[in-house]
């Protein structure tokens, strides 16, 4: 439900775009899809603090998914620094489909003929059914190789501090489980929901351009440009802010 | 259609003959049925079970030091071979495990000198003669009693609970760690397995399920959420931290998502009769590993394969974190698990045949043999055949248990119970 909405609001602000965003508007970038599923898994999370204990098991698994999306995303946003100028046509083109996230590499990359190829998934037309369901065929796909080896880029400061907002979370999550003070319930929740605001925030980059971090709006922009060479890449963010604002109509 | 909340089943299992079913539920408590004795001359049907004792065995807990909840749903239960007249069975909740005694009474002691039939007390002075009371026959009556309380022992919640080949120790498993205990003996257990890290915030992986071996009283496997099987051996060390086996299949980068992990977490353990191989299961399918070979499983059996596209609406709606329990038949020649729509599945070791069932009232009259069903993944749906998109997920099949020597079943869906029994000519 959580991830419905916010789709819907990211691809409301597209509509109003015009020129490079042109062809991006109502595309289901698999990035996109990616950070539905982050901000998902990082609500789960925090919906865990609840009377009962939560389950260790599931607080776990969820975890570790979290965590592997963020380390993908590094790999990611390190890796689109890194390709070279000519490598053809811009990734308008890579089309990807509502149910991406739960089919492996191989099937993606063999296609899937259905009744709609080549058109957009009707997910995102028809709106309600913008959740992550998993049963609109797919269209085009060329997935991005995920195991690149690359340098993380967690040494950037506002990366660190949404990875120090994401282990606060995960933190408080396990130690509910063994905390040695008594705490109260509110207590729990107030601190749980102003952690997740920050990292709500610092992940959509809606702060706007002081609190996003290269590597945030990277993220947010790898299927428009062509990835620029590691060394220029903070000359495009101003380029890249100017995009970011218009999207979430900062 | 709702029902109670607290009668949702948690646990089902049968006793060492076969004769007693028992099962848990949300409420805390335990209801016994019992096979009633076959009729010789008519023996067209076995016998069919009846109720035969209900007992409240938990009761919610407050943690005040936490401030939350103990639940008293009751994870699991496991029975004791029977030793005399009365059985025994151990039951747990996330944090406590007790010993339960069942007896039957089926005489009362009549003609007290001091007391009436009805309970008063007579007058002395009217007292002129003195009897032996005597034992007459009464209606059976089942007592559940406590005999002991293994409490205490346990940060993390109960998953699993396991009695060991000499009849004297069992292991009980939470979240982090596994504890040895003996059955008198309350106040004590030994921790033999503690995967806890020092800094909490590097938990990665948690036991799932935990089983001693059938035979060997040293032997016993854990799982975990990463989809690996530890063998350990108490005689190696005090702490088996380091195990002498460890299984995992690894896994086909062709199939890798976000979702690899969580489908993974293998949700139960169960050793073969034989105590030659071991079963898991994780979210989509059964393996049967020997327990020779660590590598990969010998047998592999798809559940229900057509979900593994849905997995993104699994994960959003928490299905893709239910842990199915699976069960193998007495001759270790079939094993059975549940799935979605009420729906469960046999396979058949030796044959490769697989079957999926229903568990319905409105689609199976008593007595009738069961329809197989097919779940029709995509294209066009056959007549019969029910299309995915229409299975219901609310209606689990999360446990289910064989009778250790007839072709006999206990399917528990959220709120009943089904017994299906081999149809006898």
């Amino acid at each position: 439900m959580f991830a419905r909405g916010l789709k819907r609001k990211c691809f409301d602000h597209e509509e109003e775009g015009d020129g490079p965003l042109a062809g991006f508007r109502a595309v289901p970038s698999y990035d996109l899809q990616r950070q539905s599923l982050l901000d998902m898994s990082l609500v789960k999370l925090q919906l865990c603090h609840m009377l009962v204990e939560p389950n260790l098991c599931r607080s776990v698994l969820i975890a570790n998914t979290v965590r592997q999306i963020q380390e993908e995303m590094t790999q990611d946003g390190t890796w689109r620094m890194a390709a070279p100028q000519g490598g053809g046509p811009a990734p308008l083109d890579r089309l990807v489909s509502t149910d991406v996230l739960c089919r492996s590499a191989r099937e993606q990359e063999q296609g899937q003929p259905g009744p709609e190829d080549g058109s957009f998934p009707k997910g995102f037309e028809d709106g309600p059914a913008a959740g992550l369901t998993c049963d609109v065929p797919s269209v085009t796909v060329a997935q991005a190789p995920r195991h690149l080896p690359s340098s993380s880029s967690w040494d950037l400061d506002s990366s660190r501090e949404s990875r120090g907002s994401f282990q606060k979370s995960l933190d408080q999550i396990f130690e509910t489980l063994e905390s040695k003070n008594p705490s109260s319930v509110e207590d729990l929740f107030s601190d749980v929901d102003s952690s997740y605001y920050d990292l709500d925030t610092v992940l959509t980059g809606m702060m706007g351009s002081s609190r996003a971090s290269p590597c945030d709006t990277l993220e947010g922009f790898t299927p428009l440009t062509a990835a620029p060479p590691g060394p220029g890449c903070k000359a495009d963010l101003g380029e890249l802010d100017h995009v970011v604002e218009i999207l979430v109509e900062t | 259609m709702a029902g109670l909340q607290s009668d949702i089943i948690s646990t089902v299992e049968f006793n060492h003959s076969g004769e007693l079913l028992a099962t848990g539920d949300k409420g805390g408590r335990v209801v016994i049925f019992q096979q009633e004795q076959e009729n010789k001359i008519q023996s067209h049907s076995r016998g069919e079970y009846n109720v035969y004792s209900t007992f409240q065995s938990h009761e919610p807990e407050f943690d005040y030091l936490k401030s939350l909840e103990i639940e008293e749903k009751i994870n699991k239960i496991r029975w004791l071979p029977q030793k005399n007249a009365a059985q025994f069975l151990l039951s747990t909740n996330d944090k406590t495990i007790k010993l339960w005694k069942i007896s039957e009474r089926d005489k009362r002691p009549e003609g007290y000198n001091l007391k009436e039939e009805d309970g008063r007390y007579r007058d002395p002075t009217t007292v002129t003669t003195l009897r032996v009371p005597v034992f007459r026959p009464m209606d059976l009556m089942v007592e559940a009693s406590p005999r002991r309380i293994f409490a205490n022992a346990h940060t993390y919640h109960i998953n699993s609970i396991s009695i060991n080949s000499d009849y004297e120790t069992y292991l009980s498993a939470d979240d982090l760690r596994i504890n040895l205990w003996h059955l008198e003996i309350t106040d004590r257990s030994f921790n033999i397995v503690d995967i806890k890290p020092a800094n909490m915030e590097e938990l990665t992986e948690v036991i799932t399920a935990a089983e001693f071996h059938p035979n060997s009283c040293n032997t016993f496997v854990y799982s975990s959420s990463k989809g690996t099987i530890r063998l350990c051996d108490m005689r190696a060390s005090a702490l088996c931290d380091r195990h002498s086996k460890l299984f995992e299949e690894p896994e086909d980068p062709s199939n890798r998502s976000f979702f690899s992990e969580i489908i993974s977490s293998i949700s139960d353990v169960k050793f073969s009769h034989s105590g030659r191989y071991m079963m898991t299961r994780d979210y989509l399918s059964v393996k049967i590993w020997d327990l020779n070979m660590e590598n990969r499983p010998v047998e592999t059996y798809q559940v229900h394969e057509y979900l593994r596209s849905k997995l993104c609406s699994l994960y959003e709606n928490d299905c893709i974190f239910d842990k199915f329990e699976c069960c193998w038949n007495g001759s270790d020649s079939v094993v059975m698990t549940g799935s979605y729509n009420n729906f469960f599945r046999m396979f058949d070791r030796n044959t490769k045949r697989d079957i999926t069932l229903e568990a319905s009232r409105e689609n199976n009259k008593p007595r009738t043999v069961l329809k197989p069903r097919k779940v029709c993944a995509s294209g066009k749906r056959k007549k019969d055949e029910i299309s995915v998109d229409s299975l219901d997920f609310n209606k689990k099949i999360l446990h289910t248990a064989w009778h250790p020597k007839e072709n006999i079943i206990a399917v528990a869906t959220t709120n009943n119970l089904y017994i299906f029994q081999d149809k006898v000519n």
